[in-house]
């Protein structure tokens, strides 16, 4: 049924909030992603020519960089970008076979693979490119938060989380109910002014991204000239000089 | 995004194909067309195999044609549903249609005609919609967009009608209206592209990353080294390069010749109207195509906006 739920108030809004300040581009909750979901619920993920050149293949996760502003105010921005989860998702409501659709319990946005017919559509909906076809299986594949993890008994409590999150070595994502301002991840959002992707288009993301943080008030002193290693002075009487003065 | 051959071509087919029924259904109860059953029984012909192979040539874009028959389910929130769902009825009253023509039953003509009429417009108004209710794609996300759909399948149908009525001696009034349509076509197409011209992006790099606080933003690195779905499907802007000639092509090939031809059709008469009538349908075929190739080729996506302006 590609009709929405009703929203109730209080439900739960699973989703993830992504720490643009920390997050260093290194790729590995894509990889992970990739990993863990290839033999997840919504597997493969299948890859097009993967030994040769023009390999490619489907992604749930991709970390693309941006440069903001200019002079001292400039940033550097690695930006990983991936379903958000959204209160009211186009790309359900428009799938004609009822194989997308929301989950009322948490929110999670899925596909049934059996269902779909792969016309597409999804993709065409969605602002924030989502899904993306897999070519062998001819059905759409998207992100499923890691329904097969968050809920998996057999693995440890703590691990719980989806595989992007469990693998960041910089804590730049978060994962929690945004449905809940009580959450660790609302009031993250609260205290760092956590803002969703393009507002402009109405589909009410639930992820949310961290703002990177203002830089420090660089010191504008010219740097100290380091002076030559006591192992490269040769001389004896230059390397006692230099051992007393550097006291 | 990327023109799909399989939707040009069924969007067009089918577009000229109910707007083939819905005109039949129309002016044939109203007696303005010729008499004859053969010619009403053509022209019906002619319009379900358009629609027929349109709708075939829509399956080819499915990844999983065989399971076409799940799309008629999702009729309450999704316009591609209610266009396949629409697409199926209208065949109902369109049999009953071509057998009460073919036979002159004159009593089962009239309603079922105008059941046909209804059914194509409503069909072709959803497709229309399928665009239209997309809103990352501005170029589609239009007012216009819907009404240019019932138009151009409107205009392409009786031109279509006009040559097979000039064939049967009667085809006063369809190449009357086929002249109008394309005049008006003429000028909806132009009117739509002043507009979405006009129309910034709703949604901009700094929107799409939140970072427009901190300045102007630009892509350093792609996530990728190679291409992916996204912006094979959804960054294809080859067609912008000759867009300016493809839109007079499409104007001149689709609306102005056409219109022009169904003039002298009138004016001229006789043999000279026949070989002026295949032209002219001929020619708003092949001019819709462009235009339909254009739709596609024009349409910006917001995926876009995340990755390097792509060639």
């Amino acid at each position: 049924m590609t009709s929405l739920p009703t929203p109730t108030p209080g439900a739960r809004k699973l989703g993830l909030v992504i720490d643009l300040d920390t997050c260093v581009g290194c790729h590995a909750c894509a990889t992970n992603c990739k990993e863990w979901n290839t033999s997840g619920h919504m597997a493969p993920l299948p890859d097009h020519q993967p030994y040769s050149a023009a390999q490619e293949g489907v992604w749930f996760n991709r970390v693309h960089a941006y440069e903001a502003g200019d002079g001292d105010e400039g940033r550097t921005v690695h930006f990983p970008r991936s379903c958000m989860h959204c209160e009211t998702p186009a790309c359900v409501t428009v799938c004609p076979t009822g194989a997308s659709y929301k989950r009322a319990e948490d929110g999670i946005v899925l596909v049934n693979t059996d269902m779909c017919i792969g016309c597409q559509l999804c993709a065409w909906a969605c602002p924030y490119g989502a899904r993306e076809l897999d070519e062998d299986q001819g059905v759409m594949k998207k992100c499923t938060l890691c329904v097969d993890r968050i809920y998996n008994e057999t693995i440890p409590e703590d691990r719980r989380v989806p595989a992007c999150v469990s693998t960041c070595p910089a804590n730049a994502r978060h994962f929690g109910d945004l449905g809940d301002p009580n959450s660790d991840v609302s009031k993250l959002v609260a205290e760092r002014g956590g803002y969703e992707l393009m507002p402009e288009m109405g589909y009410q993301p639930v992820n949310r991204y961290l703002p990177p943080r203002k830089a420090s008030s660089q010191v504008k002193t010219a740097p100290k000239e380091a002076g030559p290693l006591p192992s490269q002075i040769t001389n004896p009487l230059l390397r006692w000089m230099d051992k007393v003065l550097s006291r | 995004m990327k023109p799909a051959p399989s939707i040009i071509f069924f969007t067009v087919a089918s577009g000229a194909g109910y707007g083939l029924l819905f005109w039949l259904g129309v002016l044939k109860p109203l007696g303005i067309l010729p008499a004859s059953s053969m010619f009403s029984a053509t022209a019906a012909i002619i319009a379900l195999a358009l629609i027929t192979a349109g709708l075939c040539s829509s399956l080819l874009h499915l990844g999983r044609p065989e399971r076409a028959w799940r799309a008629l389910s999702q009729w309450r929130s999704s316009w591609l549903s209610r266009e396949g769902v629409a697409a199926v009825l209208t065949f109902l009253p369109a049999t009953v249609f071509l057998i009460a023509l073919a036979h002159g039953e004159n009593a089962l003509m009239v309603p079922s005609g105008l059941l046909s009429a209804l059914g194509a417009a409503v069909t072709v108004y959803c497709t229309g919609m399928i665009y239209a209710s997309l809103k990352p794609i501005k170029e589609w996300h239009h007012p216009m967009v819907a009404p240019g759909y019932l138009l151009f399948a409107s205009f392409s149908g009786v031109s279509l009608l006009a040559m097979l009525a000039i064939f049967w001696g009667g085809g006063f009034f369809p190449a009357l209206v086929a002249a109008a349509l394309g005049l008006a076509a003429l000028m909806f197409k132009r009117a739509y592209w002043a507009s979405v011209d006009a129309t910034p992006a709703g949604s901009t790099r700094e929107s799409a990353t939140g970072l427009g606080f901190i300045g102007k933003v630009r892509p350093l690195e792609s996530p990728h080294t190679e291409a992916n779905y996204l912006l094979r499907e959804m960054a294809f802007r080859v067609g912008r390069v000759h867009a300016a000639k493809l839109r007079s092509i499409a104007l001149l090939l689709g609306f102005a010749l056409p219109a022009l031809m169904f003039c002298l059709a009138i004016i001229l008469g006789g043999g000279a109207a026949m070989v002026l009538g295949l032209l002219g349908a001929a020619s708003a075929i092949a001019g819709l195509l462009v235009e339909r190739w254009l739709i596609f080729a024009e349409a910006t996506h917001t995926v876009a906006l995340y990755y390097p302006t792509q060639r």
